[in-house]
């Protein structure tokens, strides 16, 4: 009952929002609701770790004549990423708190709507439902950034719409498709669609659907052309829901669905995705070095680390898949650090442009200093999360080939030279005017941040906790290949 | 049957509610009236039968789909009082026509003789050629009841001539005999029959409004009064497709090849014309006239697959393509009336002055574009699954890229309320009209969500 709970809560929660007018009211309503999720999300953590690690299903017919069943439940990778959103909710909702967003009852009813599909995402065992979460979670996506973006928003979040509407489409499509592979009575629930029987070119096709559908959404190059305007134009929160947990939709469908389904179209197609995912690498790292604006710097890096996350999931190898979950983590809480310190600097100073910025260290040194950790996370040095999952996958990929693993390497080397670049024209040097008037962070602002360094040093101290909730599953789905 | 009859007897007690000057107790006799006919027509269910040689047939179908007619009736109804709320004179000659007109829709569910289908036909569109012309003093209404009588008259000459045609070679109207006709001769039918076939077909699409049949709906789409369009849109397409796939399943079981292909290519045109003009609107009736094009397409889909889940596929599509397209027809009325015109621009805004009203419309948007988990999405779900399980994947694919092209046209009213600053007027409707689109938002979102309700019942 676990599992349901979690995704009723925070629509519940969302419900109530929207009929509520005093803005303080509402958004303290959000944290405590986003606080109680993550409460649950930490019971069901030591319910699977502690006694069981049975998968807490809740099973209930739903539409029977076409095989759709409620199927909810947490396997380790289900309940990592359900970890990961639960934490990353509160505290995006708490950085939220120094802006004041118009209509705040929709604002924050749609960022805890967001929330529950992609719960739902996470925890479902069944296509159909699967695919209604996965759908569900693009509307409040689509208004929150639309709503409340900056220049050129409706432009740039419909053609991230549109874009991403094409790629579910497809999915449905090679879903009803496998339902009716599935042996009698035909059903949509995950362990029915995995013993689906299917031709070789069949299983070329329902490839190539589930690529482009998680591709699309990742974003993987050349389809990843959405992405930066959208991170861009977003306002701040719309942005860390995406960049978090949304682009980890992707990949989660590319393990839960892709790996298992592909069969043997996975071996001869699997290479030219590798090399797609490795373009995608060494192409965003170049563009990323060039950015001006700090958020789109961002986001090009994460069009980076997320095609080394790809390329580790197409190699097939336990020790990449155990790299590219844990990275999962470390990029959402990484990833969600940049943004909220950005996000910080653009408040105070009105600004994100590198080239406006410079000595806020001197100003602001907390800043700098949290700042530092998560791009050191970020940039995968020892000690920290990142290094962990980026040697994890690396390690994978070496195993599959060395020339591949050569040129996804020097992502590392090429992030630290945008990053540390980026971290060295904003926050040494000398003040300017503008930078005159930069002030520390806050009490309220420590608070958001902490959390997020300690789980950088967590991961990277201890990952063996993290890397056993997910190993048996991880090495469940590769079975499923072969 | 009885639903004819109930419904017949109606329509001439509200002539003479007309004439006896009861103004204000019509709608209320109508709609409870309604609610009777619906209640009589459901008891038929368990009661199927044949009336007077065959020429009636009331079985799960018709009584199915004629529900669907009367409770589509009954919300356009419901917008009645609106809509006509500053018309001075009695209306009882334009809601005991649209009574009659229901009473051709119905036929055409239940005909089990090809007389009784161009009859149903008939009586449906005679109405409706009144009904577009309702608003004498506008142009546009004038425009659009000519344009619809000359084509449709034309075509209905078609739909006859095809009958004909059928009699000559099979020697039969009744479905069943000409069934027994077919049977033997499937691979080498008289080229007499298929003509007859195919011009049967394009006088059911021309009701449908399937390409190349469509280029009369935006045009009497956008002069008919809106509450008549909303019937338009709804009721008239509805029975026409079941007339359609009543046509095909009873008959034509076992030459299946003969007409799929036609269908097939009328389908995908259907469902990409639609959908791409759809993109060059600027004004919500037209877009929504374009919009219903590719529904019929959709629908299509439904009927060429062929399989025993086809009709349960199409009822939920009929059912929550009305619901939406009555809704958005409701709000489009209240924009007309309010702002002049019905063009995106001047809904900009619309979410800060009617937030009820906007959000309303989105609903309807989104369940129109097949976002889950409203009662457009599952539509779409079951029918691509009947297709898809009848081997009609391409088409599906095909249908998939029409959806991706029409969330682009949807989204413009969208974007427009919701993401555009604008300087429009606050709209107020009575409370009545904020309850009955609240009500039928609550449906969208329930069909969408508790679907088992209505599937497997045909």
């Amino acid at each position: 009952m676990l599992t349901p709970l979690l995704i009723i809560l925070p629509l519940l929660f969302s419900l109530l929002l929207f009929a509520l007018k005093k803005e303080k009211l509402i958004r303290q309503l959000a944290l405590a609701a986003a606080l109680i999720e993550f409460v649950l999300a930490v019971f069901a953590l030591i319910q699977y770790t502690g006694y069981c690690r049975c998968l807490l299903l809740f099973d209930f017919p739903w539409l029977q004549i076409q095989g759709v069943s409620l199927k909810f439940g947490m396997d380790g990778i289900s309940l990592l990423l359900v970890m990961l959103t639960t934490l990353l909710v509160p505290v995006i909702i708490l950085s939220s708190f120094r802006h004041s967003y118009g209509k705040p009852s929709a604002f924050y009813g749609l960022i805890l709507l967001m929330e529950m599909a992609l719960v739902g995402v996470f925890t479902s065992f069944d296509g159909l439902i699967f695919y209604i979460f996965w759908e569900l979670a693009l509307i409040p996506a689509y208004f929150i950034c639309a709503v409340w973006g900056g220049n050129d928003r409706i432009r740039i979040t419909f053609k991230f719409f549109i874009y991403t509407f094409l790629g579910s489409l497809l999915m449905l499509v090679a879903l009803i498709y496998l339902f009716y592979r599935t042996s009698l009575p035909h059903s949509f629930s995950f362990q029915a669609l995995y013993t689906a029987v299917l031709t070789p070119a069949e299983q070329a096709w329902i490839l190539l659907a589930f690529f482009l559908a998680f591709a699309i959404k990742i974003p993987i190059f050349p389809f990843h052309t959405w992405q930066p305007d959208t991170y861009t134009a977003s306002p701040g929160p719309g942005t860390m829901l995406l960049a978090g947990i949304m682009l980890k939709m992707g990949i989660y469908g590319w393990i839960r669905l892709l790996i298992p389904l592909g069969g043997n179209a996975l071996h001869s197609y699997g290479p030219f995705m590798i090399i797609l995912a490795v373009t995608g690498i060494v192409y965003a790292s170049l563009i990323a070095i060039r950015q001006e604006d700090m958020k789109r710097l961002v986001a090009y890096s994460s069009i980076a680390h997320v095609g080394l996350m790809a390329a580790g999931v197409f190699t097939l190898q336990t020790i990449a898949m155990e790299g590219a979950v844990i990275q999962m983590i470390s990029h959402g809480i990484n990833i969600v650090g940049l943004f909220i310190i950005i996000e910080y600097i653009q408040e105070r100073l009105g600004t994100r442009k590198i080239s406006d910025l410079g000595g806020l260290a001197t100003k602001a040194p907390w800043l700098a200093i949290f700042f530092m950790i998560i791009l050191l996370g970020s940039i995968a040095l020892p000690l920290t999360n990142g290094f962990i999952g980026e040697f994890l996958l690396l390690l994978g990929l070496f195993e599959y080939n060395v020339v591949v693993a050569s040129i996804a390497g020097v992502t590392v080397i090429l992030g630290a030279v945008y990053m540390l670049w980026m971290f060295q024209r904003t926050m040494l040097g000398k003040t300017n005017e503008r930078t005159e008037q930069m002030t520390d962070l806050t009490g309220t602002e420590m608070i958001t941040l902490i959390p997020l360094i300690i789980l950088i040093f967590w991961i990277g101290l201890f990952p063996g906790f993290f890397l056993n909730i997910a190993l048996p599953d991880i090495e469940h789905i590769i079975s499923l290949v072969k | 049957m009885a639903t004819i009859i109930c419904l017949s007897v109606m329509g001439v007690l509200i002539l003479f509610l007309g004439i006896l000057k009861k103004r204000t107790l019509l709608l209320p006799f109508i709609l409870a009236g309604m609610l009777i006919t619906l209640a009589i027509a459901l008891m038929e269910w368990n009661s199927t039968g044949a009336y007077y040689h065959e020429m009636l047939v009331v079985d799960h179908l018709s009584v199915a789909f004629t529900a669907v007619l009367i409770v589509s009736t009954f919300l356009i109804f419901s917008f009645a009082g609106h809509y006509y709320r500053q018309v001075r004179r009695s209306l009882d000659d334009i809601y005991a026509i649209m009574i009659f007109a229901l009473v051709g829709a119905v036929m055409m569910t239940a005909y089990g003789n090809l007389i009784m289908l161009f009859l149903g036909v008939e009586t449906l569109s005679i109405a409706l050629y009144v009904l577009a012309g309702s608003h004498k003093e506008a142009i546009t209404s004038n425009e659009a009841t000519l344009k619809y009588f000359l084509l449709g008259s034309f075509i209905s000459g078609f739909l006859l001539f095809g009958i004909a045609l059928i009699y000559g070679s099979a020697h039969s109207l009744n479905l069943r005999e000409i069934a027994l006709f077919i049977a033997p001769r499937a691979n080498h039918l008289p080229p007499m029959f298929l003509a007859g076939l195919f011009l049967i077909i394009a006088g059911l699409a021309f009701k449908i409004a399937i390409f190349p049949f469509h280029f009369w709906a935006p045009d009497v789409y956008e002069g008919t009064p809106t509450l008549l369009t909303a019937f338009m849109a709804t009721v008239v397409k509805t029975a026409s497709i079941v007339a359609l796939y009543r046509f095909f399943s009873h008959l034509f079981t076992g030459i299946h090849g003969v007409w799929e292909p036609t269908l097939m290519v009328l389908a995908i045109l259907t469902i990409l014309a639609g959908n791409l003009t759809g993109l060059y609107q600027s004004g919500l009736k037209r877009m929504l006239a374009y919009s219903s094009i590719s529904h019929s397409g959709y629908m299509m889909l439904a009927v060429i697959a062929f399989s025993s889940q086809s009709a349960n596929a199409l009822l939920f599509y009929t059912i929550s393509y009305s619901l939406a397209t009555i809704l958005a027809f409701a709000i489009l009325m209240l924009v007309r009336e309010t702002r002049g015109n019905d063009l995106f621009d001047s809904m900009n805004g619309m979410a800060k002055t009617n937030p009820l009203e906007a959000f309303c419309l989105t609903i309807a948007m989104l369940s129109l574009t097949g976002i889950p988990p409203l009662a457009g999405f599952m539509a779409k779900f079951i029918l691509f699954a009947t297709a898809i399980g009848n081997g009609l994947t391409g088409m599906v694919i095909l249908a998939v890229a029409g959806s991706v092209i029409s969330a682009v046209y949807y989204f413009k009213p969208v974007n427009a309320m919701y993401l555009k600053k604008g300087d429009g007027v606050r709209m107020d409707p009575e409370f009545s009209y904020k309850v009955h689109i609240l009500v039928l938002t609550v449906l969208l979102v329930l069909t969408g969500i508790l679907p088992f309700f209505l599937t497997g019942w045909l």
